[in-house]
């Protein structure tokens, strides 16, 4: 008995020891990256500069938190970027039209529409993937296409700028703050919270993560499986509008290259904060925190002089490659 | 038996520890030419550590292994192999995308002039797969053949070589009657030809038939080495589990009154099974017995939604649809799969999410799961179906294979069935564990419920059952009650197609 009681202590430890690794080391690698980038300079560390980066990230945050639902299920979602693209692109159209009407109702009007045709993006999405059975990989392959194509469609290949004016009524929902902290960084910080309770709180997260974990299992359990990954799809497609909610105001206009490559942005800030490709097991926060380093990083090399710019997109491969061996060796 | 013959592999004083848990202790056993050496021991008793060690997959932590009494260190499986020392593993590991022959020749093709040459390593592996009475085509991909013949490839692949030991890990899980017959059967051709073999089974009665020598292991120690003869199955079982064990079904439990539960009419599943109807009373424990492939498993995923099929079933009379499993299970019918590993449980995931998947309505007051009711409902489940764990925070997939399905039983009783449906209960799992699940069988139908028992292991229907549906073919080929529940009518029934006169 005593035996069974010793045994059982060491695999406890043993186990806390190995779940801090994948868990923490996104958050440890952040830390690092924080100590490292302010004895390069220590602007680094201002509250302005931080600041600055938080902001930045939060599309991909937000997208990212969608992304982390989809991944976990067993799903993979390339189209974000055109979608963010698209979704931008008839929300600015919308308002333009409605504007001479219901005058700055306009941007509330939008932002619904917004967030409706995300849920029918990611319907769309979902439905191929599921009731069609095309593999994840090439059904938002070419989802990303038809996005993209109307998005240049719409724009004619030029841009669509918002309307003069609503342009200062809209500009807080980027640029506001409350109490200091940034509007899309509030944002950002909702949705995650909001995730995180619905990922491991909720039946329908425990859902998600069987039925990424082995749809068969689900399926014998009795969960809907169709109906869990459609709704994952569904989930990506409303953080995506969100993203183009809160992007508007930024660029204040919708172009052909409206979120361009975003997705294999998203995709990494997803798997460096954690969460296995191959799903059954999403970590909210872990991409939140990996959004934030792909920020970091291209912020560190801006401030520094060590590295050109134009090879950011080289260190975050290099970063990806990195937490992929730390995931697989800490196993 | 073979007094004079050489003594080919010996195990001296072997121990091996994983950190600071001892999982062998002192082991010293031997084999010679030309002998069948049984090692038999309930799950975690040490078995597969032990056939680790002997095959190079693991190296000692003390004691040392000899060949031909050379003392040899084996950096790895391969050495083992090279030094004639051949396991066949208990789980299947075939490349599924690859041929017959591909596998057996994985790792060390033959080659002509630089090349592959496949004419050859064919031929060779038709021959091999003909000795051994296996007729599959050597061209054949793997993922398109049978369970039964996967496991005769995997021997083939195994004996490619001339080996002189030879360790079988429970070869017969996955074999039917007829095929462990013919497995017993290259056993014993092994052993005339003057191999050494070493063989671990849970099959009691196996060992029986062909052991020459027998050592029994519990908790990593060794128990002893007997000669073959000297033990019965009853003997075995008691030095296995350290206590004597009154019988290895437990009685009756005579609670099948005649109260409908479930009627089931015509059945059909595409390919599978064809115009199946049959009732279930309250309290009945009932046998669905048959060959490997006769249907029964995909009768009961076509009636309760997993496939494509069509029934019409009355449940206590009220005619009730079943579209998918979530109203199976609404209704109160559970099937609990005979593929743990793949359709049962979670093995990455801890043990509360496993045990509560099937049942999450009832852990949700509100929006929010909890986790408290849920680690309740864990530890209850821990408590009542004897489920050993290392830790609370363990995965499912580090649970021994007994303990995995006593998880799994306790997840689908947590949907508080009246209709029970169990594929293969004691598939892998050892004896201890067995009488226990065949306890929990019998005080579920005491409640009034009713249990389907789908199983290949006759004596195990014909021990618990109150009654057997024998399925041939998609069909049913008979029912047997009371005496007439034996294994020659049951075989006959699954078997031949006048047989449901013979019997009747």
């Amino acid at each position: 008995m005593a035996d069974i009681a010793a045994t059982t202590a060491r695999a406890r430890r043993k186990q806390g020891t190995k779940l801090n690794w994948t868990e923490l080391g996104p958050f440890l690698a952040l830390a690092v990256l924080l100590v490292v980038g302010f004895l390069v300079n220590p602007d680094f560390l201002s509250v302005n500069n931080i600041t600055n980066v938080v902001t930045r990230s939060a599309f991909v945050i937000v997208i990212g938190v969608g992304a982390t639902f989809v991944i976990s299920s067993g799903g993979l979602d390339l189209s974000v970027g055109s979608m963010a693209a698209f979704v931008t692109g008839v929300m600015i159209l919308f308002m333009n039209t409605v504007v001479h009407d219901i005058g700055s109702n306009a941007i509330a009007a939008g932002m619904v529409l917004a967030l409706v045709v995300g849920a029918f993006c990611g319907l769309g999405n979902g439905l191929i993937v599921t009731v069609g059975g095309i593999e994840p990989f090439i059904a938002t392959l070419g989802t990303m296409g038809i996005f993209r194509a109307l998005i240049t469609y719409l724009s004619n290949g030029g841009t669509i700028p918002i309307d003069h004016s609503l342009r200062d009524v809209y500009r807080p929902v980027y640029f506001g703050a409350v109490l200091g902290v940034p509007i899309p960084v509030i944002v950002s910080l909702v949705v995650a919270a909001a995730a995180s309770v619905l990922l491991y709180r909720t039946k329908y997260g425990r859902s998600c993560a069987a039925v990424g974990a082995n749809e068969e299992v689900a399926r014998y359990s009795g969960i809907p499986v169709i109906k869990t990954r459609v709704i994952a799809y569904v989930i990506q497609g409303l953080c995506v509008a969100v993203a183009a909610i809160c992007y508007v105001p930024r660029l204040g206009a919708a172009t052909p290259t409206t979120g361009l490559l975003w997705e294999l942005q998203v995709i990494t800030a997803v798997v460096i904060g954690g969460t296995p490709l191959r799903g059954g097991k999403g970590h909210i926060w872990g991409t939140v925190a990996g959004a934030v380093i792909l920020e970091l990083i291209a912020n560190l090399m801006v401030l520094s002089d060590f590295v050109s710019e134009y090879l950011v997109a080289a260190v975050q491969g290099v970063i990806i490659i990195i937490a992929m061996l730390i995931q697989r060796f800490s196993k | 038996m073979n007094d004079i013959a050489p003594t080919i592999l010996k195990a001296d004083r072997l121990s091996k520890q994983f950190g600071a848990v001892t999982v062998l202790s002192e082991i010293t056993l031997d084999v010679r030419a030309g002998e069948i050496h049984a090692i038999i021991g309930e799950n975690g008793a040490g078995k597969s550590t032990l056939m680790r060690l002997l095959s190079g997959y693991l190296s000692p932590s003390e004691g040392s292994i000899s060949i031909d009494g050379e003392p040899v260190l084996f950096e790895g499986p391969a050495e083992a192999q090279n030094a004639g020392i051949a396991l066949v593993h208990q789980e299947i590991m075939l490349a599924d995308g690859l041929t017959v022959a591909e596998n057996m020749f994985l790792g060390r093709e033959l080659l002509r002039r630089g090349l592959l040459d496949d004419a050859a390593m064919n031929k060779a592996a038709a021959a091999k797969l003909a000795d051994l009475g296996c007729d599959v085509a050597p061209q054949a991909e793997v993922r398109t053949i049978s369970l039964a013949d996967k496991q005769l490839v995997q021997i083939a692949r195994a004996l490619l070589d001339n080996h002189r030991v030879v360790i079988f890990d429970e070869p017969t899980a996955v074999l039917t009657h007829e095929e462990v017959a013919t497995l017993l059967a290259i056993v014993h051709r092994l052993k005339a030809q003057g191999v050494a073999v070493l063989y671990i089974s849970h099959r009691l009665d196996e060992v029986e038939q062909l052991a020459d020598r027998i050592t029994v292991l519990r908790d990593g120690k060794m128990v002893g080495s007997y000669p073959g003869h000297s033990l019965s199955q009853i003997e075995m079982a008691r030095l296995m589990v350290g206590r004597p064990l009154a019988s290895f079904y437990p009685e009756h439990s005579k609670s099948s009154t005649a109260e409908v539960l479930l009627e089931v009419e015509e059945a059909n599943v595409p390919g599978f099974a064809h115009g199946v109807s049959f009732t279930a009373y309250r309290g009945e424990i009932l046998g669905f017995a048959g060959m490997m492939g006769a249907g029964r498993t995909e009768l009961f995923e076509g009636i309760l939604g997993l496939r494509a099929g069509t029934a019409s079933v009355r449940l206590s009379g009220q005619p009730i649809t079943v579209g998918s499993p979530r109203e199976a299970i609404d209704a109160g019918i559970a099937y609990m799969t005979e593929d743990r590993k793949g359709k049962g449980l979670l093995l990455q995931e801890q043990l509360g999410p496993n045990l509560t998947l099937s049942s999450l309505k009832r852990f949700h007051p509100a929006l929010l799961l909890s986790t408290g009711r849920e680690a309740e409902a864990l530890s209850q489940a821990i408590e009542r179906y004897d489920i050993r764990l290392g830790s609370f925070d363990a995965r499912a997939g580090q649970l021994s294979g007994g303990n995995q399905q006593k998880l799994l039983l306790a997840k689908i009783m947590l949907t508080e069935p009246n209709i029970l449906i169990i594929d293969e209960p004691t598939r892998g799992i050892d004896i201890a564990n067995k009488s226990q699940i065949y306890e929990f069988i019998q005080a579920f139908v005491r409640k009034g419920k009713a249990c389907i028992v789908i199983s290949s292991e006759m004596q195990e229907l014909i021990g618990i059952c109150d009654r057997i549906l024998v399925v041939r073919g998609g069909r049913i080929s008979g029912e047997l009650t009371g005496d007439a529940m034996t294994e020659s009518n049951i075989a006959l029934l699954a078997t031949t197609h006048s047989a449901t006169q013979a019997a009747a």
